[in-house]
């Protein structure tokens, strides 16, 4: 039966036909169409990719902006207690360098009464014993007028050394 | 918003148009065969589904009347005086074959409907562009037309949405690509693409041009064993001459177990014989799905005429039922088209890609 046996007419027109048309489309439609199809699947993979990136970028930058902030934050309150206790530190120091200062003040003022104290003692004694010279030289000639008494006094005295050196 | 609802109206009426258009065509069918009928009183439905899904000298459209409305071919042959060209319509249409030049056309024998010498009965060589030829050139300049534009509007602006067929044939493309070729084939497809990706969208094209029952289609091209063997032939020529060695050391030396191979070699020739049944399978598939259902469609229709000769009544109540049955078949053959093609490309994608494994490392 004809219909199982092939035509050499039409297999020679088919073989010729079919193979041009798979070498025209071969060399120049699906390399381009393939080509191209895989160049823009990689091109919008990349694109993808990149986005993701960016976002990704983006969303650590902001973390970084909210860490930084609370960072801040943190800083001035800690400045600010510092602030703070410098201040009451200050007011302290202020304190206790007056207190000693006052001390120093009022010891020195003791010190010096006592000084004044001494002199005046001091002062006292050697003007009760200057008086007292006097009274006594005043005494004294008063009662040597006469020469007898002059030369037992000066043997009393002599005596009186005499005792004074043995 | 508005662009997608168009889309979806035009859809809507493109697909209502369709149903009708297909409706039409298969009652003018039908009112074309009654013409036929009414001069020919007797009814010979072998004759006439075996003139529709053979080759032919001139394309017949139709007939009104007594006039044969056909499309005149040239006969190219190379016979007893030489080259001979000379136009189909001088060998007479069906039924009325003249002679020309020592030729004419077979009317039985082993040669029935083709040229023969007249005075030896032989077949000279034939290189007629017969109505299959004429419609292979078509879906030749179809494809060539349709690829070569969309390859231009991907090098002018690849990365701009497609468009138009290029939107309709990209996905296609590349399923085709990605997942039948690529993983078929393996790491050497590149090497293939031109024949895999050619292959498909030559049979899906013939297929469709073939339910077309009007010209420029009707003719039952991927139906027609010389295609499909050409086909085949070079499947099996790429399987063979790009196969590996170890492809080749599985054929002489398969690994089964000795027995199997050793004093009487079963095995080899049982792989042997597998290099060409492959091929053959995909030959014999394609033509025998193809031509099956254009048989079916023409059968259907000349039920009508059966019932018919019956009673007119039968036959009137018949073709309702006949048209509507030739419409299913036509939406079937619709999806048998595309996996008619399908399966060839992917079976070919396999026994190709067969064909590169690798030498096992163990």
């Amino acid at each position: 039966m004809s219909l199982l046996t092939p035509d050499p007419g039409l297999l020679f027109w088919m073989l010729l036909c079919f193979l041009i048309v798979a070498f025209i489309l071969g060399k120049w439609a699906w390399p381009a169409i393939v080509g191209m199809i895989e160049e823009r699947g990689n091109y919008i993979e990349e694109s993808l990719k990149k986005a993701d990136e960016a976002n990704a970028a983006l969303a650590g930058i902001k973390a970084e902006n909210e860490r930084l902030a609370a960072e801040a934050k943190n800083e001035r309150v800690e400045m600010l207690k510092e602030a703070t206790r410098l201040k009451e530190k200050i007011i302290e120091d202020a304190k206790t360098q007056a207190t000693a200062e006052a001390n120093k003040i009022i010891e020195n003022a003791k010190e010096s009464i006592q000084l004044e104290k001494d002199n005046a003692v001091k002062e006292i004694r050697s003007q009760v014993a200057e008086l007292s010279v006097n009274i006594a030289e005043r005494i004294i000639r008063g009662e040597l007028k006469s020469n007898e008494s002059q030369i037992d006094m000066i043997n009393k005295l002599l005596d009186e050394v005499n005792i004074a050196k043995s | 918003m508005s662009q997608s609802i168009d889309t979806n109206k035009v859809g809507k009426i493109g697909k209502i148009v369709f149903g009708i258009l297909l409706v039409i065509l298969g009652f003018l069918g039908v009112a074309a065969f009654v013409f036929h009928s009414d001069k020919e009183k007797e009814l010979n439905i072998k004759e006439m589904i075996f003139g529709h899904v053979q080759d032919a000298y001139n394309w017949h459209i139709t007939t009104i009347g007594d006039k044969h409305v056909s499309i005149s071919l040239p006969c190219i042959v190379y016979g007893q005086n030489g080259l001979d060209v000379f136009s189909s319509s001088r060998l007479g249409h069906e039924g009325h074959y003249t002679e020309y030049n020592g030729y004419k056309i077979a009317e039985e024998g082993n040669y029935a409907g083709k040229i023969v010498e007249v005075a030896t009965g032989n077949r000279p060589w034939d290189f007629s562009i017969t109505k299959n030829v004429v419609s292979l050139l078509i879906s030749c300049a179809l494809l060539l037309i349709i690829f070569l534009s969309i390859a231009k509007k991907y090098k002018s602006n690849g990365f701009c949405k497609p468009t138009g067929l290029q939107a309709i044939l990209e996905p296609l493309i590349v399923s085709l690509n990605d997942d039948i070729i690529k993983p078929s084939v393996g790491k050497n497809y590149k090497k293939f693409t031109w024949y895999l990706l050619t292959v498909f969208f030559f049979i899906f094209i013939n297929n469709l041009l073939g339910i077309i029952p009007i010209f420029p289609g009707g003719a039952n091209l991927t139906g027609n064993i010389a295609i499909t063997l050409v086909l085949a032939a070079i499947t099996f020529l790429l399987t063979n001459i790009f196969g590996t060695k170890a492809y080749f050391l599985d054929i002489v030396w398969p690994k089964v177990p000795t027995l199997l191979k050793a004093p009487l070699p079963i095995m080899q020739f049982i792989e042997f014989l597998g290099v060409f049944t492959k091929p053959i399978a995909l030959c014999i598939r394609l033509f025998a799905n193809m031509f099956a259902g254009h048989v079916m469609v023409l059968v259907l229709v000349g039920l009508i005429f059966v019932f018919s000769q019956l009673n007119v009544g039968a036959g009137l109540g018949f073709s309702v039922v006949s048209v509507l049955l030739v419409v299913f078949m036509s939406l079937l053959e619709c999806l048998v088209c595309f996996i008619q093609a399908y399966v060839f490309t992917t079976l070919s994608a396999l026994f190709i890609g067969m064909a590169q494994v690798e030498e096992e490392e163990e």
